[in-house]
């Protein structure tokens, strides 16, 4: 090993704590790019390869009931290359053993053999037989959570006959990779199954024999979708059809999309924060060295060595932190991504794990770590190579202070000795100063957008369980009924109250813009389910209008008093148009509510429901399943203590660990400034620390000065963190926003105090690190040297 | 100095003072047993080459280094009994400190240079007059970065003497400085001496610079080689090396 190597080699292990403490914080943006952009690369192409395989369709449509004479019609539209016509319905499931009903949507097998669109793939048994009136396929996430195997038994209501049905096989199939029942906020695999039946017995079962009512397309690669979807939906006008759609309103497929969003914007968003403290950590490290070497630089180049050989030596320098850090970040994001991969599997149901990084997502980030270095040390590598050999032996300026403005206000201040030399140095380095309460304050921000998101989310919670879904259990039905029903769902045993609800396909308009929605038909005076606005004020269903959520209004660029078109895409498929009543904002869905007298009188017809909402007695929750389970036309239950069970297990859990994640996270941060900040403090103020302290400081004293100008940072940082932590917030606010749901900024002080208390913590400790290398300061030695 | 022989008041008092340097291979003794006195008022040079131990015992005198054996007393406290924390105290209380190289901040002016100390010591002189003394009043503002070398020196010299220190310890003073300008420097000390009674001490290679005081101390491989009493003392503008 050369001299020179030898010198690098030694001079890193000397450093290790500072470039430990900043190849931490490099490791953190290398791992969360890493897991982010890995991810996102796996999940894509995982997502796109079975998507592939196994024909996931491009439109969607159902509608009530068209004959197959109409299939080669729909085969003849233009850009449109396969089609598969199904029968689908949705049944209420009576599993043995359980007392609660499950939910299962049932889809049809053509006889010939496998669909040409949305294959399932088998994951064990056999597909149904094609004569075999009651045997089913199911999804193996419902056959897991159940415990089912092929052969075993449980019931269906069918249509309004409860039948034994026998698993033959599980399957996964492109179109449920998220499976969600209807009603429900988060997929229940215990609870909802996708049950393939061969199409004459579920055709039988649904009275759809000759006919279909659900269609799925494959288009050309140069087919216009939107021209498609007109076609089509222009076809299935008078056959009951709620409008056709692409992939990105298909439930699992949307899902899937919002995840590889988040996973971009993360990807996009927090590497480059970690890599922009590594830049300023390691050029204020390396900087400092480079002063500090300044007579070695001279010696070396007196000796022989290069310009570039010096220039090199330095940028290795970084390139070792660098090295610890990408080292340390594949590690980390290689279990961040593994975290993320179980995460997502309980989520999301692929057939094969393409969960592993790819080897271009490490090039990548390993790359992106080592320009951050380099980048970080190439000022000062530069400042080195350009040295005179002649002017580097010499001793440097010293640094030339004068008298200015700010030394008059100092005066006036009547401010201590080392109070000014603290002040002082802050004007001096404004600009290092500056990030060093810049890098903080992203610490602080760091916290107060994961907390946030906690307060955020119990606010979510909050609004639409305690306040809006009062009540405990939903009964959707599979069609419309006339609003006497109510009377029977109040005979259900343990009904305690009862109250009705209308949901119909809508496209609402406002001029060229559309947006599907369900408009919700609901009394005046809801009680169970309510509408609440943000501030907790109940509103009642207008008789006078429609009223808009306001992310809705916001897409039809609507205000109250506006008309909007309503086209409704079931019953007698009327065109309205109303005004805006209202405008309301809402963290979950799209709506549009109007008071059902108006909607029924709107759509001449009698009072009818669609949903029904009840509050049970909990001793009869028993009685009251075994009893649904016998209703005909019901598409499903949700009991919403089970859903905001499910939900806010999910939440923390979750949130848990992403907590102790931002915390190590702001951590890092914080020591990896705080500790470098202090630490060259100590090495470029060594000197007048040392005169000090001979002159009779006491180490107290001299600390007060070596931590001060950093305390005084940090302070400065936090209502500077604060500032930013509110923008991240809200950037992320605006980021997850989707038409399945809003998040509402909610900052509290807990919040800011919560955020404020880590960092000042952590940056506390990094500084005592250093502060207790001030009592074994040497300060003969000190004094002997020349700086 | 007549005065002083009839009832001379002890202010450094050492016994057997050894200081030894612990490589792991070979032991260096800096300091070989030495025992020596400073009288109050008096001011003592002392000469001898690199490594002969001038500097180490100064540093012990001041309390900024351990003895390794022997005892010394300032007055009648013992240092060598002392604590970190007792010995902050004592230089803070007593001791004024010169260095060859200025050891000034350079993000505080002359005058803050000096309050670095007025604020700290118990019954201080203003900065002002500090300065005053070194002849430095027309450059209270200005950084060390404004001064020139001999300036910065006497700006030391005036932190060192703001705080009225009962002994001035001065090592290599003149060191970086060309003679002329030494020479200002000396004029420096030679005031303080003489208005302030002043118990100093100054470390020097220029062995010219012996004639100023009242004696000359000696050191040869950590060991007092000779110690010589000056009759007649020399003014520092007269001496030149």
């Amino acid at each position: 090993m050369r001299a020179l190597e030898r010198k690098l080699f030694r001079d890193f292990f000397r450093l290790w704590a500072q470039g430990l403490a900043i190849a931490l914080v490099l490791a953190c943006g290398v791992s969360i790019f890493l897991m982010s952009f890995g991810m996102f690369l796996a999940l894509t192409d995982t997502r796109d390869a079975y998507y592939e395989r196994n024909r996931f369709a491009d439109v969607f449509a159902s509608l009530r009931r068209a004959p197959k004479s109409l299939i080669p019609e729909i085969e003849a539209i233009e850009g449109v290359y396969a089609v598969e016509a199904r029968v689908s319905g949705s049944a209420i499931l009576d599993l043995p053993g359980k007392v609660e009903s499950a939910v299962g949507q049932l889809i049809s097998l053509p006889v010939s053999g496998p669909p040409a669109l949305n294959v399932p793939l088998l994951r064990s048994g056999r597909p149904p037989d094609p004569q075999a009136p009651d045997e089913v396929m199911v999804n193996e996430p419902f056959a897991e959570a159940n415990g089912y195997v092929p052969g075993d038994i449980f019931h269906a209501n069918l249509n309004g006959s409860r039948r034994p049905l026998t698993i033959t096989g599980t399957a996964l199939s492109p179109e449920f990779i998220y499976t969600i029942g209807p009603g429900d906020m988060m997929p229940d695999a215990e609870g909802f199954g996708i049950l393939w039946m061969s199409e004459p017995a579920l055709a039988a079962a649904f009275d759809m024999d000759g006919a279909f009512n659900d269609v799925t397309l494959k288009l050309s690669r140069d087919a216009n979708i939107e021209e498609v979807i007109d076609t089509l939906d222009a076809l299935l006008d008078p056959y009951g059809a709620q409008g056709a759609y692409g992939r990105d309103q298909q439930v699992s497929n949307a899902f899937i999309d919002g995840e590889l969003r988040q996973l971009q914007s993360m990807a996009y968003v927090l590497p480059p924060v970690f890599f922009g403290i590594t830049v300023f950590l390691v050029n204020m490290v390396i900087g400092r060295i480079v002063a500090l070497e300044r007579a070695e630089i001279g010696l070396m180049k007196a000796i022989g060595y290069s310009d570039v050989e010096v220039c090199l030596h330095y940028l290795a320098l970084a390139g070792l932190i660098a090295a610890v850090g990408i080292g340390a970040g594949f590690a980390l994001g290689s279990w961040f991504a593994h975290w993320l991969a179980v995460l997502y599997a309980n989520f999301f149901n692929f057939p094969y794990l393409i969960f592993s990084v790819s080897a271009d997502a490490y090039v990548i980030a390993g790359g992106l770590g080592a320009a951050t270095a380099a980048i970080g040390a190439i000022r000062a590598a530069l400042a080195a190579a350009r040295l005179p050999p002649a002017v580097a032996m010499a001793p440097p300026a010293p640094p030339n202070y004068k008298q200015s403005l700010f030394d008059r206000l100092l005066a006036l201040a009547r401010l201590s000795q080392p109070t000014i030399m603290i002040l002082r140095n802050i004007v001096r380095w404004p600009l290092r100063a500056g990030l060093t309460s810049l890098g903080l304050a992203l610490a602080v921000a760091v916290l107060v957008a994961s907390a946030f998101f906690e307060d955020a989310l119990d606010e979510m919670i909050d609004a639409a369980f305690y306040k809006s879904n009062r009540q405990d259990a939903m009964l959707i039905l599979t069609d419309e009924v006339r609003d006497t029903a109510l009377a029977e769902v109040a005979r259900l045993p343990g009904a305690l109250q009862v109250e009705g609800a209308q949901y119909y396909g809508a496209v609402l308009r406002s001029g060229h813009r559309e947006k599907r929605v369900s408009v919700e038909g609901r009394p005046e005076a809801a009680d169970l389910v309510r509408i609440v606005d943000a501030d907790g004020r109940v509103i009642g269903a207008p008789r006078d209008g429609v009223l808009l959520s306001k992310r809705l209004a916001g897409q039809l660029e609507v205000g109250p008093g506006d008309p909007v078109t309503i086209e409704f895409l079931g019953g007698r498929r009327e065109t309205h148009e109303v005004p805006v009543a209202g405008i309301v904002t809402q963290y979950l869905g799209l709506a549009a509510y109007m008071e059902t007298g108006t909607l029924n009188r709107l759509m001449r017809q009698a009072p009818r429901i669609t949903v029904a909402n009840l509050t049970l007695d909990p001793a009869e929750r028993d009685a009251f399943h075994m009893a649904v389970k016998d209703i005909p036309g019901l598409a499903g239950t949700v009991m919403l203590g089970d859903t905001l069970e499910a939900f806010q297990d999910t939440i923390e859990q979750n949130i848990t660990i992403s907590t102790i994640i931002y915390v190590a996270i702001a951590v890092l941060i914080t020591v990896g400034v705080t500790y470098n900040s202090v630490r060259i403090q100590l090495s470029e103020r060594a000197r007048d620390l040392a005169s000090l302290r001979i002159l009779g400081f006491t180490t107290g004293e001299v600390s007060y000065i070596l931590i001060g100008e950093t305390a005084l940072l940090v302070l400065f940082a936090q209502p500077l963190g604060w500032f930013l932590g509110t923008m991240l917030a809200a950037a992320m606010v605006a980021g997850f926003e989707s038409d399945l749901y809003t998040i509402p900024l909610v900052l509290n002080r807990d919040t800011f105090t919560w955020a404020s208390c880590v960092v000042l913590a952590a940056s506390a400790g990094a500084a005592l690190i250093v502060g207790r290398r001030l009592n074994t300061l040497n300060l003969i030695e000190v004094m002997k040297t020349r700086e | 100095m007549a005065n002083q022989t009839q009832s001379p008041q002890i202010v450094f008092r050492t016994e057997g003072v050894t200081k030894v340097y612990d490589t792991g291979e070979v032991k260096v003794f800096a300091l070989a047993g030495v025992d020596l006195q400073l009288y109050a008022g008096e001011l003592t040079v002392l000469l001898g080459p690199s490594g002969s131990g001038k500097s180490t015992l100064l540093n012990i005198l001041g309390g900024l280094d351990h003895a390794t054996e022997g005892r010394v007393w300032f007055k009648d406290i013992e240092l060598t009994k002392m604590g970190d924390r007792q010995l902050t105290r004592f230089r803070r209380e007593y001791v004024g400190f010169i260095f060859q190289f200025y050891n000034l901040v350079a993000s505080l002016s002359a005058r803050e240079n000096v309050a670095l100390v007025t604020d700290i010591a118990p019954n201080p002189m203003t900065p002002e007059q500090a300065l005053d003394i070194v002849g430095l009043s027309h450059r209270l503002d200005h950084f060390p970065a404004e001064l020139s070398g001999g300036e910065q020196q006497r700006v030391a010299i005036a932190r060192a003497i703001a705080k009225r220190p009962e002994v001035l310890l001065c090592d290599e003073p003149t060191g970086a400085l060309d003679s002329k300008t030494g020479v200002q420097v000396l004029e420096a000390l030679d005031r303080i001496n003489r208005e302030f009674g002043t118990t100093t001490a100054v470390i020097t290679h220029a062995a010219e610079i012996r004639k100023m005081a009242h004696r000359v101390i000696r050191f040869q491989d950590g060991h007092i080689n000779a110690v010589e009493v000056n009759e007649t003392r020399v003014a520092p503008h007269e001496i030149e090396w």
